[in-house]
């Protein structure tokens, strides 16, 4: 629980629930989409996505071709390597351009290429957490947490630490780590610092690249309840692509079988 | 040595640190800038254009000078526009050392820069942008910071080749005392007049200097570290 820190949490809440309404743009129905609505009153769509993608070169080329739709709040693709899963994840955090497609995350459409929409990913406010962290070298765990709360020219500062930041060192244990740098950490202790940079902004989605795949078992399923805490606590969607079943049977409440760039089983 | 030519060496000191200076200026914004843009992002011709702007290095300085009096003489395109709207007249002055000098070492700072911005991840630029900064800031703030180091060493030896110019900034800049005669410049006019003893002093301070700027830059390259990430 982000107990020593309940109105930041509530204003986090808040501030998800604006954005979605705010940003809100006509729907518009593909009949390409298959439906999952599994309660009878019909909860709300998270994510509608439908993307087509070439990728690779010469005789390893393949297309993707990805169609969803999902209302819940932990989504996992799971999948061999190499089976388009990373690409799709940054389709969604708008790191790559598919070649035509739509992305509608609850109201707001992020993509659509039929109408030549396609959000940058800084306005998409959907956050990325790379397989292995991207941790920025140069700057200190506070720093690294920081990054994103300080918009202009300049990094946070590595002498005073913002409030925000002292919340989620405490929640995850890190404090006394708030001024190392990333080389000096663990593999679980980047991963921790890599989740608080992604979520201190608090982004309206989080996107998880194989989140657990350079860590040791032992600390692989603390940080799994860890992300499952913090999840709840924020009800804040996420999709998580992982190689490994046990990952998506202990995360997922809808899991998405990705093969050579195509939906092979829910 | 005699007072006279020990002052006129300094002068020349003085006049050459001056024009390096400009020039090396020139290429911390030019080159440098050139290098990001051609380390991140795929467009046609690139590889051309790299040529092109590297070839300074392979050409013979009096080729560029040649190239250069052709532009920024007074019948040259570049010459004319300038002397016709702001009446300035580059050749045969410092100015035009200065651009001399920041041509030949243009392809020094932009290949160092270039290898330096490419060896940066481009994940931490990716991560940066997917925690809603602007490109603008990601530059200065995650980029600049990680390729500093091989940039530095990349623009000492652009300095250091800059000090070195002769042929070039002959042909443009002529060899007129304290305007535009450099170090290089002085040391062939004492050689070619038969003062042993100020060549020898100045043979000697160049190569000092041009010593210690090497160490510098060797001390700066990135040892392969930059590559790998957190």
């Amino acid at each position: 629980m982000l107990s020593t820190n309940d109105s930041s949490k509530n204003s986090l809440n808040n501030s998800l629930n604006n954005s979605s309404s705010d940003r809100s743009k006509p729907a518009t129905n593909k009949n390409s989409v298959r439906a999952q609505h599994r309660n009878s009153n019909q909860p709300q769509t998270v994510w509608q996505i439908d993307l087509q993608h070439t990728l690779g070169q010469g005789e390893t080329q393949f297309n993707v071709d990805i169609q969803f739709k999902s209302t819940a709040q932990r989504i996992v693709l799971l999948g061999p390597s190499g089976a388009g899963k990373s690409q799709t994840l940054m389709m969604l955090a708008g790191l790559v351009e598919p070649k035509q497609g739509l992305i509608r995350f609850k109201e707001r459409v992020l993509l659509d290429t039929s109408k030549k929409i396609c959000l940058t990913p800084q306005q998409r406010r959907v956050s990325y957490m790379f397989q292995d962290y991207a941790l920025f070298e140069h700057l200190t765990v506070a720093q690294n947490i920081g990054f994103a709360l300080s918009k202009g020219l300049f990094n946070p500062s590595s002498k005073r630490i913002d409030d925000k930041v002292n919340v989620w060192l405490d929640r995850l244990g890190m404090a006394d780590a708030a001024l190392k740098y990333p080389h000096q950490l663990s593999g679980g202790q980047k991963q921790r610092v890599a989740l608080a940079r992604s979520l201190v902004h608090q982004p309206d989605a989080l996107l998880l690249d194989e989140p657990f795949a350079a860590l040791d078992r032992d600390i692989r399923g603390e940080l799994r309840s860890l992300l499952i805490d913090v999840q709840s606590e924020l009800n804040l969607p996420m999709i998580l692509i992982t190689h490994d079943a046990e990952d998506a049977q202990a995360f997922a409440q809808d899991t998405i079988l990705i093969n050579a760039g195509k939906i092979v089983g829910e | 040595m005699s007072s006279f030519e020990f002052d006129s060496a300094l002068i020349a000191l003085g006049l050459t640190l001056k024009i390096s200076l400009w020039a090396t200026a020139i290429n911390l914004i030019l080159a440098v800038g050139l290098a990001y843009y051609f380390a991140t992002r795929r467009f046609a011709l690139r590889n051309t254009l790299d040529a092109i702007l590297t070839l300074p290095m392979v050409l013979p300085p009096t080729v560029l000078g040649y190239y250069l009096l052709v532009l920024l003489g007074r019948q040259g395109p570049i010459g004319e526009f300038l002397e016709h709207y702001f009446n300035i007249r580059l050749i045969f002055t410092w100015q035009g050392a200065v651009i001399a000098a920041a041509i030949t070492s243009f392809p020094l700072v932009f290949k160092s820069a270039r290898a330096a911005f490419e060896s940066v991840n481009p994940q931490f630029r990716q991560a940066a942008s997917s925690l809603s900064i602007h490109h603008f800031f990601i530059f200065f703030r995650v980029t600049l910071p990680l390729a500093w180091r091989g940039i530095m060493a990349g623009t000492l030896l652009g300095f250091a080749r800059s000090m070195g110019e002769f042929g070039a900034t002959l042909m443009v800049a002529g060899s007129i005392p304290g305007q535009t005669q450099t170090l290089s410049i002085t040391v062939y006019e004492a050689v070619q007049a038969g003062q042993d003893q100020l060549a020898n002093f100045l043979v000697m301070l160049i190569s000092i200097v041009g010593f210690l700027i090497l160490i510098t830059s060797n001390y700066l390259t990135p040892r392969g570290m930059r590559n790998t990430h957190a």
